[in-house]
């Protein structure tokens, strides 16, 4: 915002904005938003330091190399990944105000989310069938912590997006549901990047291991 | 009915749970329940709840708000002090063979509620609420960037002490410390409720602040009035914008140890335990990652606010605002290079005690900047001892004994010595109450006619403030003496007859701040009555020099008709200089955030599912979630969350307010 602030011509300091516009509504939601999620990224930074920590301690339980099925996993991030892309095109087809697209996006986005938590969950189900459960080692309870709590964001993420869905649907692609979108397009590409951590540095290096 | 079925109702709740055998706890509710009761009967009788609830409860007003932050922070000192009051009795007569009037079973829960209680809910609650108040006033704001969630975040704030309180009388509070230790903390050492209260009450408060932490970052640094520069800002603005971005960057991690805390007692995980791979070490390493900034979180604002009180008093421009500047964000990025002093008795090895036995000293290069800067800010001011100042001065010889005794700490091969020793205790009690709490009154005394619209009563004030600086040297003196001589803290009953004298006299300063306190809430109360007489029409009582003191006394809703211009580091003080002649006319209506309910509706949830986890009421938690989430939708459907306050009623309010200066000449 830029306002005169300098002396007027007869050079009396001015003191006061005499015709004033109130900041646009959602002047500080983008920074509020971004803050917001670096606090969220310092959860995820204490959770893969105490996987670094505690990652190796098996207490004589199974391994990664015991558990992680690669193939499955590569699978479920490009799930994600593909829906980071999809989320892109809703945001696209915002931008030129075409609400129906917008909404087919974002429903492609929101089953892409739904395969995600699907498939991590089969592959949670069949670890604990195989008895590596959260309590079985120290290993695992930060496995199951850091990759639940990234698993509990994205199905957050998806009853955002169907909330956003339904508003968008009754009010349309206004001023404020441009800016809800806009949220919560970063908070999904976010879930991305931590996935791409967790992708490397729980399910690559723990093979490695 | 069946057990299973009363299981399924209650969890773990029965009547066993409520404490009925400590006739001392018994008392403390029939004293409370009586107290409550009247205060609920006076409300409904004088049908103030409707009121209560519209212009308070509901209120998105940062001013109501910091208000009740700071009525929040003054009830749950009584609370506090009054645990201080019984281990200070406890240890004063537990000798020779006496056990004292305590058992260990209550007295551990009496000193991990009064760490708990005085951090989380008096210093929190009374610098958030001094933010709160202040930081819009003196940036020229109208609100903070995000009103509702600065509801939302007091109220649950509220919810965590009501979650302690209630660990009082329902059950039991922690065993274990103020920080829950693990494995002490963890299921096998801790199962009854106690710990599971300390986690939920401090998760439940916890959310609130990091969402007031965001809230107040965003504010400073998008609301600021034009010409209001980064390096324009008042200096408690800098201290508060620091503060934040410390709370932004610590309460994350905070959030996420008692997470994995939680997990290990309910899931059965192994992160802190002693076997299947687990490290308590990792516990203590987190939840300091958290807790050293945190201290920072509650001094900065101190800072800040004896920086406004020096120059103000003195009638002079702060001394070195540049460096004043520099040091608060040096603070700020040092507190997160030192956390492992709190344990350098684990032992990480020589090199790494000595990496963070430094970076501690170094803090006391840019602390001690600030007090010089204090210090040649008075150099040659006409000084007014008014209380504010008084609190400063107190605070300078004070915090400087602290500060010392800090870098003496910070040695590792003396910490190894005084690691939790009593020297450590009369450490940050040194620091944090002549710090922290020496502040927060110098706020106080500072901001109230700001508030109120009328002074504090200067008598009981200066009664309470002689009570409180020798009653706090009477009181912890003796433990810097007792730690030397080797007592460890948190010790109920001592063997030693040549150790007595020193808790007695430590018991006799406890007494004269309860003294100090009392004669604080009279001053409170003789104000009140005295208002007409110790009333502030200018808005402006101090002669002071930032903006919060261009407008009326208590601030109108939108607190500046128009958004002021800055030009000078003391904004105020530069329109007074240059003549500025207060607008008469030409108001416009004002476009302001509207009310809601929803902040203390979802804080109300968020605490029955706190109690639900705690007692294993499994259909209760389960239930409040879902309504959480239900609600917090549902309030998203909401567009129409603000309003216009017409322009007759701003002219009205402002015309009111000339004819009171016209009074006043």
């Amino acid at each position: 915002m830029t306002v005169a602030i300098n002396p007027t011509q007869s050079g009396e300091p001015i003191f006061y904005l005499a015709d004033e516009h109130p900041h646009p509504e959602g002047w500080s939601t983008a920074l509020g938003f971004w803050i917001y999620l670096m606090s969220d990224c310092l959860i995820f930074a204490i959770l893969f330091a105490t996987f670094g920590v505690l990652g190796g301690n098996y207490a004589a339980g199974p391994a990664p190399k015991d558990l992680f099925d690669l193939n499955l996993v590569a699978v479920n991030t490009s799930m994600l990944l593909l829906s980071s892309i999809t989320y892109g095109f809703a945001m696209l087809t915002m931008q030129q105000n075409k609400v129906g697209q917008t909404q087919i996006w974002l429903a492609i986005t929101g089953l892409f989310g739904l395969a995600f938590i699907g498939i991590e969950l089969t592959e949670f189900a069949h670890m604990i069938h195989e008895g590596a459960t959260p309590q079985r080692s120290a290993f695992l309870s930060a496995f199951f912590t850091l990759v639940g709590t990234h698993g509990l964001h994205v199905s957050c993420g998806l009853i955002w997006l169907v909330t956003l869905m339904v508003q968008v649907w009754k009010f349309g692609l206004i001023e404020a549901n441009r800016r809800r979108l806009m949220c919560l397009s970063m908070f999904w590409h976010f879930l991305d990047v931590v996935w791409i951590g967790v992708f490397t540095f729980v399910y690559l290096l723990g093979v490695l291991r | 009915m069946s057990p299973d079925l009363l299981k399924l109702i209650f969890g773990r709740l029965g009547f066993e749970s409520l404490p009925l055998h400590e006739p001392i706890v018994v008392g403390t509710f029939a004293v409370v329940a009586l107290g409550g009761a009247a205060l609920l009967g006076a409300l409904t009788y004088f049908r103030l709840w409707g009121y209560l609830w519209r212009e308070w409860f509901t209120t998105v007003d940062h001013k109501r708000i910091g208000i009740m932050y700071m009525i929040l922070g003054i009830v749950m000192l009584l609370r506090g002090f009054a645990d201080a009051l019984m281990m200070r009795g406890q240890q004063m007569l537990a000798f020779g063979g006496s056990e004292g009037y305590l058992n260990a079973h209550h007295y551990d829960q009496v000193f991990t509620a009064h760490g708990v209680i005085m951090i989380f809910f008096v210093a929190m609650p009374l610098v958030t609420g001094l933010m709160n108040y202040v930081v819009p006033l003196q940036i020229g704001a109208r609100d903070v960037s995000f009103p509702f969630l600065n509801n939302f975040s007091f109220w649950m704030t509220v919810g965590g002490a009501v979650l302690v309180m209630a660990s009082l009388f329902i059950g039991e509070f922690a065993r274990t410390g103020w920080l829950a230790y693990p494995p002490l903390s963890n299921i096998g050492y801790s199962p009854d409720v106690g710990v599971d209260y300390y986690i939920w009450a401090l998760q439940v408060a916890g959310v609130g602040t990091t969402l007031s932490g965001i809230n107040l970052v965003c504010t400073i640094v998008k609301l600021r009035a034009p010409g209001m520069t980064m390096m324009r800002m008042p200096v408690f603005t800098w201290t508060s914008l620091c503060t934040n971005v410390l709370i932004v960057a610590s309460f994350p991690v905070l959030t996420v140890v008692l997470a994995l805390l939680s997990l290990d007692r309910y899931v059965g995980t192994n992160f802190f335990t002693n076997d299947f791979g687990g490290s308590p070490m990792m516990y203590v390493n987190l939840i300091w990652i958290w807790g050293h900034p945190e201290v920072y979180i509650l001094v900065l604002p101190a800072f800040g606010i004896f920086s406004e009180v020096t120059s103000t008093f003195s009638g002079k421009r702060l001394f070195g605002y540049t460096s004043m500047v520099y040091a608060t964000v040096v603070i700020t990025i040092l507190s997160y290079l030192v956390w492992l002093h709190h344990f350098f008795t684990m032992g990480s090895g020589a090199s790494v005690n000595s990496f963070f036995g430094i970076t501690t000293m170094i803090i006391s290069i840019p602390t001690g900047a600030k007090m010089f800067n204090w210090l040649f800010t008075m150099y040659r001011g006409r000084i007014r001892y008014e209380l504010p100042m008084m609190w400063t001065i107190a605070f300078m010889l004070t915090f400087v004994i602290g500060g010392m005794t800090g870098v003496l700490l910070a040695v590792p091969p003396a910490d190894f010595v005084l690691h939790n020793s009593l020297f450590l205790i009369a450490h940050f009690h040194n620091v944090i109450i002549g710090g922290v709490v020496f502040g927060a009154f110098a706020g106080i005394s500072y901001w109230f006619p700001k508030a109120f619209g009328f002074k504090l009563d200067p008598f009981w004030g200066k009664l309470s403030f002689w009570f409180w600086v020798t009653g706090f040297y009477l009181a912890f003196m003796p433990l810097y003496v007792l730690g030397l001589m080797g007592v460890t803290r948190r010790l109920r009953v001592f063997d030693d007859p040549s150790l007595q004298i020193w808790f007695v006299i430590a018991a006799i300063g406890a007494g004269l701040v309860l003294l100090g306190i009392i004669c604080m809430l009279v001053q409170f109360a003789v104000s009140f009555l005295k208002r007409e007489q110790l009333k502030d029409v200018t808005g402006d009582p101090w002669d002071a020099r930032t903006l919060e003191w261009a407008t009326s006394s208590p601030p109108p809703d939108y607190n500046f008709a128009f958004t002021p211009v800055v030009h000078d580091n003391d904004a105020w003080w530069d329109m007074k200089k240059r003549g500025y002649q207060r607008p008469l006319n030409g108001f416009k209506p004002i476009h302001m955030p509207s009310s809601t309910g929803t902040g203390i509706i979802l804080a109300g949830l968020a605490t029955a599912m706190g109690f639900g986890l705690i007692w294993y009421i499994w259909w209760l938690a389960a239930a409040s979630f879902i309504a959480m989430f239900a609600v917090g939708i549902g309030h998203t459907f909401n567009y129409h969350r603000d309003f216009d306050i017409p322009a007759e009623d701003v002219i009205r309010t402002e015309d009111a307010r000339t004819k009171l200066l016209a009074g006043a000449k």
